[in-house]
């Protein structure tokens, strides 16, 4: 058994050949003290990803994928072990790696070109005016510069998140569950969009999601990780090229294999 | 509708319980010919103006702070709880104590009764503030004095409109009882004066609906605030 978990963590370490290594965690742990009793959310959880690589954080709700992500991000503190992005060890949020909330997360009291110039109030207005006009386009929100996030569909506000994001030209991405709320059509459009604006752009990316098809689709890799306290499971390489047939067998494969990972039935 | 019903329900009684309509008119005219309609009010709303501005300038930060702060609001939140539910007018003899018969008194009381509700109106909208608005803030590098007024202020401004609005309907209730004690101006004072000088009642009533239509004004006033764009956004779930 302990020979089992050595070894995955060891192709959870693996990287794909070619990518210097961007992130590094090493033996994460997290505890929460709540009302006297200790919460273990995270145990003992190293991973590594590649510059420009794509990574989901696949588990099921509640186990811990999103804790993760936090401390990856510097919003949390982990109990034990380091997080090192480029080498520095990780200790705050920085504007060199954005998290992207779901849609929640855009500024209700700002418009469209507020939100997206949020974090540009360094730039000269002409650069500035610039920067938005770009991403409002890459974005495909052009028209609605001026509109109120109340104003617009669940997917326009993600749009709007993810162009802030990208608008102060971040190194990551660390994505939580973005198309969440979403319904299944305008999350299958979002996820294109999203590989399109990740093929114009390259950024580092862990998205985080407990949805076994949106990691396969999206991912160079996927770690697999357990319910709570969330180990890491098993790490799959997805070795398609994009645009991805989801009726491949290839494709097929490999989402069985997590499927098997994960211990559920193919049959429902 | 209502006026003709007050009139003629007044009509068919024999006994004085309310003026006719029509007299309070006529007083409405008296008092606006003989300058006293427009000093009174004058006088009312420069109080509730000084009270209610001081209870805002000072609340509002403070009440921000405790919110930011957990451990300053465990601290004082036992102080502000005890005190609340005390009428402002109770403190009406203590204020005279302090300052005298005079608009000082009267301005205090209003600052009493806009302070403790403001701040708590405060407080509670910070405590209400979904995290990721101000992890947003954070990732962006803002400075903590940035995310104060580019997140936390504007994330708090409609919950605190909404408590300006219904602290200033106190302010305006607590200045007519102030004025009838305190001072010798304003429509308070008119009302207690009309009644005092020979039960002019008609004047009573004047007052009243003076009173009535200046609190309605300074509501639809601060309501209109709610329209604004940037802060609409807190008062619907669509």
């Amino acid at each position: 058994m302990i020979s089992t978990t050595a070894v995955l963590q060891e192709i959870a370490h693996a990287r794909p050949a070619g990518l210097r290594a961007k992130l590094r965690t090493d033996h994460i742990s997290m505890t929460f003290g709540r009302t006297g009793e200790e919460i273990n959310v995270l145990d003992d959880v190293s991973i590594e990803v590649g510059d420009g690589e794509f990574v989901c954080l696949l588990g099921p709700s509640g186990c811990g994928k999103s804790t993760l992500l936090n401390v990856v991000a510097g919003f949390l503190k982990p109990s034990h072990g380091e997080v090192r992005i480029d080498g520095e060890i990780v200790n705050r949020p920085d504007r060199r790696r954005v998290f992207v909330f779901q849609e929640r997360g855009v500024f209700p009291w700002l418009t469209v070109e507020g939100n997206i110039g949020f974090g540009l109030s360094a730039l000269s207005e002409s650069e500035r005016t610039q920067r938005i006009a770009h991403y409002v386009e890459l974005v495909g929100l052009k028209g609605f510069e001026k509109a109120y996030p109340r104003e617009l569909s669940g997917g326009m506000k993600q749009r709007v998140e993810v162009a802030r994001a990208l608008a102060v030209n971040p190194d990551m991405l660390f994505l939580d569950e973005p198309f969440g709320a979403l319904d299944s059509i305008t999350r299958l459009i979002m996820r294109g969009e999203l590989l399109r604006i990740c093929a114009v752009a390259r950024k580092t990316i862990i998205f985080v999601t407990h949805d076994i098809d949106e990691a396969v689709q999206l991912a160079d890799r996927v770690i697999v990780m357990s319910a709570r306290p969330a180990k890491i499971q098993k790490v799959v390489p997805i070795d398609i090229a994009h645009p991805r047939d989801i009726s491949s067998s290839r494709y097929l494969a490999l989402r069985d294999g997590i499927l098997e990972a994960i211990g559920l039935a193919h049959k429902v | 509708m209502l006026l003709l019903v007050w009139q003629v329900a007044i009509g068919v009684q024999r006994a004085p319980i309310l003026p006719t309509p029509w007299l309070v008119a006529k007083a409405l005219v008296e008092l606006a010919v003989s300058g006293r309609l427009m000093r009174y009010v004058v006088a009312s709303l420069f109080r509730v103006t000084w009270g209610f501005a001081l209870a805002a300038i000072l609340a509002i930060p403070i009440g921000l702070t405790l919110g930011l702060y957990r451990r300053a609001e465990y601290a004082f939140n036992p102080i502000i709880q005890l005190l609340r539910p005390i009428s402002p007018l109770a403190w009406i003899p203590i204020s005279i104590l302090w300052f005298g018969v005079g608009d000082i008194a009267a301005i205090f009381l209003i600052f009493l009764a806009s302070f403790l509700p403001l701040t708590v109106t405060a407080m509670n909208a910070v405590a209400s503030i979904p995290d990721v608005y101000l992890n947003a803030g954070r990732n962006f590098g803002l400075k903590r004095s940035q995310i104060v007024f580019r997140v936390l202020y504007p994330a708090v401004t409609p919950q605190l409109i909404l408590g300006l609005r219904i602290t200033l309907g106190i302010a305006w209730l607590v200045v007519v009882a102030a004025e009838m004690i305190a001072v010798n101006s304003g429509l308070g004072f008119l009302i207690v004066d009309a009644r005092n000088a020979g039960n002019r009642y008609d004047l009573v009533v004047a007052g009243m609906v003076m009173i009535g239509v200046i609190g309605l004004l300074l509501d639809i006033g601060v309501k209109s605030l709610e329209k604004v764009p940037s802060i609409s956004w807190g008062y619907s779930d669509d």
